[in-house]
């Protein structure tokens, strides 16, 4: 359940950025999750629901944008899509690979009133 | 419960050395919590979950997620959009940065050991402390989610140690490390190894300061675990393969278990033991006296 401990840091970095601009609610949170990022998306809101509780993200509606996995090959430079780390290559099968997207685990912004 | 360990409120965390199991330390007091100053009330339960509606469609790339039993439309205020492109992590890593930097000042190797239940960590620790500890000085973080067990088995081997008891929790973070380090002590040009909690999918999210990870996997848990648990074998440096002393009982191939291992992380160095006979450590005994240097 380390989704949980992710939520809770995203409610805390929520808490600060809020006090920051001097509002006590969020209205809108942006998320990016890669799919590679350890974090199952159906998770973190299940603990998100939780872990808002009297917090400035109490009312606020939660965005999460997923972000699809994409991989390069180290020796022939292809970027291909992956579901995960040991997908070959697709051009010359080596499974050397570098990814580039995929482990997102980000506030991208928060939208309040003011 | 607690934000950076998800653990539940009365199962808090606990840093305790061998013999002295009282020495709390509520790991929740030292901490900035989001809800500080909050009235956190715990009596909820999961079942609020159904009450509200989801408007997240699981398939499109989006999901929303509103709370509509609380929304309230504020139509004449003002919308401001704050950009931050934050590290949801940030906190941790930060504290591990931290960390690292205190045990590169004191010429410190932190190892942080990662495995599922029951692979070996304390077996291979233990004798790792019997064979090293004339030549290494070696200390030792024990993390497991309850007892002392695993720390009176580093004491009774002869290294000193500090119990770290996560409750709930499934996976140690930098900020109980920076405490254990305390009341540990560790001392200057020495080697500290960080058993953490048996679970192969937790601990990789959290860097604890280490300079190395180390994965352990016992030949008894099957050729494709590095597949099946990607992350942890894709974030660690080091493969332990433990109980090699059961290879003739097993319809195992260890190449396999590495071939696997290599398609997620094509750096991973490995090394064979049986913590049992102790067959194959001298190879990592090499290795640790040369981090040492
Ligand atoms: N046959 C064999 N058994 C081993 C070996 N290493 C450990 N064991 C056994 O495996 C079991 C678990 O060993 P531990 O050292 O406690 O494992 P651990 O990874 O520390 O376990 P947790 O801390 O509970 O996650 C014990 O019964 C050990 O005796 C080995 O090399 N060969
Ligand atoms: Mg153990
Ligand atoms: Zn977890
Ligand atoms: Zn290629």
């Amino acid at each position: 359940m380390h989704e949980l401990s992710i939520a809770m840091n995203i409610v805390e970095i929520a808490n600060e950025e809020a006090e920051k601009a001097n509002v006590t609610l969020v209205r809108e949170i942006d998320l990016e999750v890669g799919t590679l990022s350890g974090v199952v998306i159906e998770a973190l809101e299940f603990a998100m629901d939780e872990a808002v509780k009297n917090s400035v993200l109490q009312n606020a509606k939660i965005k999460i944008r997923k972000v699809s996995a994409k991989a390069k090959c180290l020796k022939c430079s292809t970027e291909f899509p992956v579901e995960d780390y040991y997908t070959p290559c697709p051009e010359c099968n080596n499974f050397e690979t570098e990814l580039i997207n995929g482990k997102e685990l980000k506030i991208k912004s928060l939208v309040i009133d003011k | 419960m607690c934000g950076t360990c998800g653990c539940g409120e009365d199962n808090s965390i606990r840093i305790s050395k061998p013999g002295k199991e009282n020495k709390l330390h509520h790991h929740h007091n030292n901490h900035n919590h989001t809800h500080d100053g909050n009235e956190h009330s715990h009596d909820h339960s999961h079942q609020h979950y159904h009450d509200h509606s989801h408007s997240n469609d699981h398939l499109s790339e989006t999901s929303e997620h509103a709370h509509d039993h609380h929304e309230h439309h504020h139509d004449h205020s003002h919308k401001t959009e704050i950009q931050l492109e934050l590290d949801i992590l940030q906190k941790n890593n930060l504290l591990a940065e931290r960390n690292k930097g205190y045990f590169e000042a004191k010429n410190i190797i932190a190892l942080n050991m990662v495995s599922s239940p029951g692979s070996g960590k304390t077996c291979i620790l233990e004798r790792t402390i019997k064979h090293l500890s004339k030549d290494i000085k070696l200390s030792i973080i024990e993390g497991d989610q309850q007892t002392m067990n695993d720390a009176n088995r580093i004491e009774s081997a002869g290294a000193p140690v500090v119990q770290i008891n996560t409750g709930s929790g499934c996976h140690l973070d930098a900020d109980m490390i920076n405490k254990a380090v305390k009341e540990l002590e560790p001392e200057n040009n020495s080697i500290l190894i960080i058993e953490n909690v048996g679970n192969l999918i937790c601990p990789s999210m959290f860097k604890l300061g280490e300079s190395k990870r180390i994965v352990i996997i016992s030949i008894t848990e099957g050729e494709d675990k590095p597949i099946k648990y990607p992350d942890m074998f894709r974030s660690s440096d080091i493969c332990i393969i433990n109980k090699t002393d059961l290879a003739p009982y097993l319809d195992i191939n260890i190449e396999k278990i590495k071939e696997y291992a290599l398609h997620v992380n094509h750096h991973l160095k490995f090394f064979e033991m049986s913590a049992k006979t102790g067959e194959g450590m001298d190879e990592w005994y090499e290795w640790l006296k040369k981090l040492n240097i």
